[in-house]
């Protein structure tokens, strides 16, 4: 319990330290150590970010609780947040005690030039493959493997993308809802 | 003072939804119009150092200001205020979640909301997209990223890494062009 309540704090100590500019960029890494770690399916993980991203708060902090949660209870909630907002703690604290113009300095600018275009492009990634993987879904039936085509969940994205490239600022809520309803329509009635 | 830090990023973390970047016009409103802690400058300063640190932008920004206000302590205070909305109602969804997963109904509707989430993360990675720079490095980095992940080659931490680096050598190499430029 104790190593497990560990290894949560540093998980996400490290992804944490490898966050830069709000929640999403988080979710590829998140990704990565909690598939990697077995502490979740996939599904269980995107089903995790819907409802982090639609309670309030920071979805850093929420989904950080919500995975502790689910490992090992309050104390595990406890040790996974404390652990994603510790290297923020520390390096703030340390910037705003030596430098002032940190984010003036070129180092810092070159940086963040390099790595903000390949942050954008491991999100994408991530988003595509979650679209990916419940379209197709892989059914195993004694050693043989089906691939099965969804189209009703394309029917569920061409609608709800749609609506978002309509209406750019439609609220996260709002989308959750929506394909939520379209998801109990399409697969619980017809 | 240290509770009204606690109190004020308490509900600046309740009152939230959607992550940092709605946290943003909250924390403006408590901090620069009503409490007058910061001024404009240094707000937009706050935010921008933020933005280039490693960390959730909410976590960030409550750390700096409280830090301003009250050092070290009141970083802590402000921090610990804006995440425990999150803690406490999280703890209490994800309790009821697990009772109620397991229910067909519940599980119809999660269908269609694992594609809204994808929406939500392949539009915000188009909103980021946006803010860039375009050029022929940042349009390369962008596919790099994809490509790496999407094929599974290299773990998320090296291809930020990668990222980086090469950031900071073109960076160093358009100094040196510049100053060639002037001598």
């Amino acid at each position: 319990m104790l190593v497990n309540l560990f290894e949560l704090f540093i998980t996400f100590f490290k992804i944490g330290i490898f966050t830069f500019g709000g929640g999403y960029a988080m979710i590829p890494l998140i990704t990565e150590e909690v598939l990697n770690k077995g502490w979740l399916e996939k599904d269980q993980l995107i089903d995790f970010i819907a409802i982090a991203e639609s309670t309030p708060g920071a979805f850093a902090v929420n989904i950080s609780t919500f995975i502790g949660y689910n490992q090992e209870s309050i104390l595990g909630a406890l040790f996974a947040t404390i652990g994603v907002a510790m290297p923020s703690l520390i390096i703030i604290i340390v910037i705003a005690k030596l430098f002032h113009k940190f984010s003036e300095n070129k180092y810092v600018i070159g940086f963040l030039n390099g790595a903000k275009p390949v942050i954008v492009g491991v999100i994408f990634s991530v988003g595509i493959d979650f679209l990916l993987s419940s379209v197709f879904k892989i059914k195993e039936i004694t050693h043989i493997r089906e691939i099965i085509f969804d189209w009703k969940t394309i029917l569920i994205f061409v609608i709800v993308f749609s609506l978002t490239r309509i209406k750019e600022r439609l609220h996260p809520i709002l989308i959750v809802l929506i394909s939520g309803l379209l998801g109990y329509i399409l697969f619980g009635i017809f | 003072m240290y509770f009204t830090l606690f109190w004020t990023f308490f509900k600046i973390g309740l009152f939230t939804f959607g992550g940092g970047y709605a946290m943003i016009p909250f924390i403006h409103s408590y901090t620069v119009d009503k409490y007058k802690w910061i001024n404009e400058k240094e707000f937009m300063d706050i935010i921008a150092i933020s933005e280039s640190t490693p960390g959730p932008i909410a976590i960030n920004s409550a750390t700096y200001i409280g830090h301003k206000i009250k050092g070290i302590r009141g970083s802590i205070f402000a921090t610990v205020g804006v995440m425990l909305p999150s803690i406490i109602i999280i703890i209490l969804i994800a309790a009821f979640f697990m009772q109620y997963k397991e229910n067909p109904h519940v599980e119809f509707a999660f269908k269609g909301i694992r594609i809204g989430v994808a929406i939500l993360i392949i539009n915000a990675s188009i909103r980021m997209f946006r803010k860039l720079d375009k050029n022929i490095l940042s349009y390369s980095l962008i596919t790099l990223g994809f490509l790496l992940l999407l094929f599974d080659v290299l773990s998320v931490i090296y291809v930020i890494i990668i990222g980086a680096l090469v950031g900071i050598l073109t960076q160093i190499l358009k100094k040196q062009r510049g100053e060639e430029d002037v001598s």
